[in-house]
């Protein structure tokens, strides 16, 4: 454990040594957009429970560790340790290893012309023209010091640019690898995808590691959607049980666009998923989906702020959690109206199972409305597996464990019918198969879970 | 042997004895009728013989096939051949009705030893208990019972019954809330599935469902007793004196 003051001398030594090094430490603005940042997180520091923004969320593990920088000691894998985290049938896949680009275990695939797929750091080198009108232009890094941190830090991850009108059919996807270091490591993968306008995507970030250890994994994704795009993103955390993973998808919609986030959370520690879209054109649509499944001491945050910015534009949050053992899991659903988007339509749900006795839940709606004309609902449930559905079952000869895997994965498949068909869906069903069928299995004596009565609380309410 | 014997069952519910000691012996090929009014015990008696584990039974013993039911979970009972419907079957979202009564037949089968039945030659055995009672095939796309009306779940409860060919069958209330032409098709359903291996036991508010589906015994319960019992013209005899006179009867008989 650290004081605070070591904390901050331990992040200035890392950034020192970065900066000087960093891909693009020799152009202007972005030495200036790293320092402003540093800066700004040296003044705020990490956040507390009387922030509340995280008022469910303790981060002192994080704060209380000197976590180091891994970029500069790069570490080899072979294909064979990779291959199970591998998704089948899909060609393009990036990889990085603690932050950075790893070309040789990458697939390229091939992709329409003119897209480009590549690393960000690689980019920042060539091509910083195409870089700097976006990167860090959305990110606000005064809202969090994880944002600054991660803007500070940032050098690699990907980019993608997809040019006007060109759909992209096959999905883009991207392994973020960490592996054991002796020391506890930090990486700060930054991603830019850059969709023009009537174009059509889906990115799919997946969070894995090899070992066990001390691993701290904060990411950015900047996701511009121009006007008219359709775009699907994914983020699924299945880091191991020690994890700490803070990740913030910073979608800036145009006119009519159409984004999709998916977010799966069924690894690591401490995990904190920022979603945080601004609907900035005129009738752009917004769906976030999420799904969260935690056990053992598991902590799953799920931090939704929805700004509508434009007239006529519709949102809609829906998320699931199931929590076992100790687990805690938070729904913060934020939803920003500004004062000249009338017709907005914005719609929020949250239901959640817990398992067990000790299992947590904190789901808080937050609705700031400044226009006059709008539609926002929110709704939230707390429940158990219904002793009811689990009898009835039962009762036509499935047995316990697999009556108890069925409900869960009917409420899980809640959110998995909201993803297209296709080898992204496969392979979150299967990851979802998996981690149910453990809890259904483990479940202590699969009893422990289940009321005869439901003795949650429900409310359901209408702003 | 009788298929079901049951001496001497007392039931508790939350330190409420709701059965006080029912005996009954149920053979193959028989139907019996169990007829009380609200609150007399009939559900209770129907869910201890499922299994449900939330009724504990205080006194008295239940063999089944020579077994012991009380040790056996509902799991392992519908395994071994008993099948309730459920007064009010249950809704589940987001598993298909096909998917759902496919693992169920597989789950059975697989504890008798046979091979699973896939998807699609599930299909044909199907349809042809669909058409049995009327079903449209698009219900079995739908989650279990969901949004279903109360017709369409009773006529679920016996396609169920009529997939699954239990040995011995409890209805518990299925004839509640039925229109005549449900009530009808409901009642062809269980009785096309009479036959000498099979046991049906039909409990029932109403003389009706027994119109058409005729027992061979009729049981009278009246607060946890069976103070009657007798082939099916008790029921007939039921209808025009009501249950009154046969409260009235049963107090006088038992002994203060």
């Amino acid at each position: 454990m650290i004081t605070a003051t070591q904390q901050l001398e331990s992040y200035l030594e890392n950034f020192s040594e970065f900066e000087k090094l960093a891909a693009g430490h020799a152009l202007p603005w972005l030495r200036n957009l790293r320092q402003d940042a540093f800066a700004r997180f040296c003044e705020v520091g990490f956040p507390t429970t009387h922030d509340e923004d995280w008022r469910f969320t303790n981060v002192s593990a994080i704060a209380q560790t000197a976590f180091r920088l891994t970029c500069n000691r790069p570490v080899r894998l072979s294909q064979q340790e990779l291959d199970p985290y591998r998704v089948p049938g899909v060609n393009c896949q990036l990889v990085f290893v603690n932050g950075n680009f790893a070309r040789e275990l990458s697939l390229l695939g091939k992709l329409p012309d003119g897209v480009k797929v590549s690393n960000l750091g690689g980019e920042i080198s060539s091509n910083p023209e195409a870089i700097e009108p976006h990167l860090g232009r959305y990110l606000d890094i005064r809202r969090d010091a994880f944002c600054a941190l991660n803007t500070a830090f940032g050098e690699d991850g990907a980019y993608v640019h997809i040019p006007r009108g060109t759909l992209v059919e096959e999905p883009i996807y991207l392994l973020f690898v960490s592996t054991a270091n002796d020391a506890p490591s930090m990486s700060h993968p930054r991603n830019l995808i850059v969709a023009e306008e009537d174009s059509q995507a889906t990115i799919v970030e997946d969070y894995v590691s090899l070992d066990g250890g001390a691993v701290f994994c904060n990411t950015v994704t900047e996701l511009v959607a121009g006007d008219h795009t359709v775009l699907s993103h994914y983020m699924i955390e299945r880091e191991h049980e020690e994890a700490f993973n803070i990740s913030t998808l910073r979608i800036q919609q145009g006119r009519s666009a159409n984004v999709v986030s998916h977010s799966v959370l069924l690894g690591g520690a401490l995990v904190r998923n920022n979603v945080h879209p601004v609907l900035a054109g005129e009738g752009g649509e917004c769906l976030i989906n999420g799904l969260f499944i935690g056990n053992g001491h598991q902590h799953l945050d799920n931090y939704m702020l929805v700004e509508h910015a434009s007239p006529r534009c519709g949102s809609r949050q829906f998320y699931n959690g199931i929590l076992d053992g100790h687990a805690h899991g938070v729904f913060h659903g934020r939803i920003i109206v500004h004062k000249d988007a009338q017709k907005t339509d914005a719609k929020q749900t949250n239901r959640n199972l817990l398992l067990s006795d000790d299992a947590q839940i904190d789901t808080k709606p937050q609705l700031e409305i400044y226009a006059d004309d709008v539609k926002c609902t929110h709704g939230a449930t707390i429940g158990q597996i219904e002793g009811d559905a689990l009898f009835y079952l039962r009762s036509r000869g499935i047995d316990e464990v697999s009556a108890r895997k069925l409900l869960l994965f009917a409420f899980a498949s809640e959110c998995l019918d909201r993803m297209k068909q296709g080898p992204v869906r496969r392979h979150v069903e299967e990851l979802i198969n998996r981690c149910l069928f453990q809890m259904a299995n483990s479940a202590p004596g699969a009893s422990t879970g289940i009321r005869r009565d439901d003795t949650g609380r429900n409310w359901e309410e209408i702003g | 042997m009788s298929l079901l014997e049951i001496k001497n069952l007392h039931v508790k519910v939350d330190n409420h004895e709701i059965l006080k000691g029912i005996d009954l012996k149920v053979n193959a090929g028989e139907v019996h009728s169990i007829m009380g009014p609200n609150g007399s015990g009939k559900s209770t008696l129907a869910q201890v013989l499922a299994r449900r584990e939330t009724y504990a039974v205080s006194a008295g013993e239940v063999s089944y096939n020579g077994r012991d039911l009380l040790a056996m979970k509902p799991e392992e009972a519908a395994c071994e051949g008993i099948f309730m419907a459920f007064q009010y079957p249950v809704e589940i979202p987001g598993i298909s009705n096909a998917y759902f009564l496919r693992s169920a037949l597989n789950a059975i089968r697989k504890y008798r030893g046979l091979d699973e039945i896939d998807a699609i030659d599930f299909l044909p055995l199907f349809r042809e208990k669909l058409k049995l009672l009327d079903m449209d095939e698009k219900l079995m796309n739908r989650s279990v019972n969901e949004g279903f009306s109360g017709g369409e779940k009773k006529r679920n409860e016996i396609l169920q019954m009529a997939v699954l060919e239990p040995k011995l069958s409890i209805l518990d209330e299925t004839d509640s809330g039925l229109d005549i032409d449900a009530l009808r098709i409901v009642a062809q359903g269980v009785d096309a599935m009479r036959n000498p291996e099979r046991a049906i036991i039909v409990v029932t508010h109403y003389q009706r469902l027994l119109n058409y589906i005729v027992p061979d015994f009729v049981h009278v319960l009246l607060d946890g007793r069976i103070v009657r019992s007798g082939g099916p013209e008790l029921a007939l005899e039921l209808e025009e004196k009501g249950y009154g006179s046969m409260e009235a009867e049963a107090r006088h008989a038992t002994p203060a």
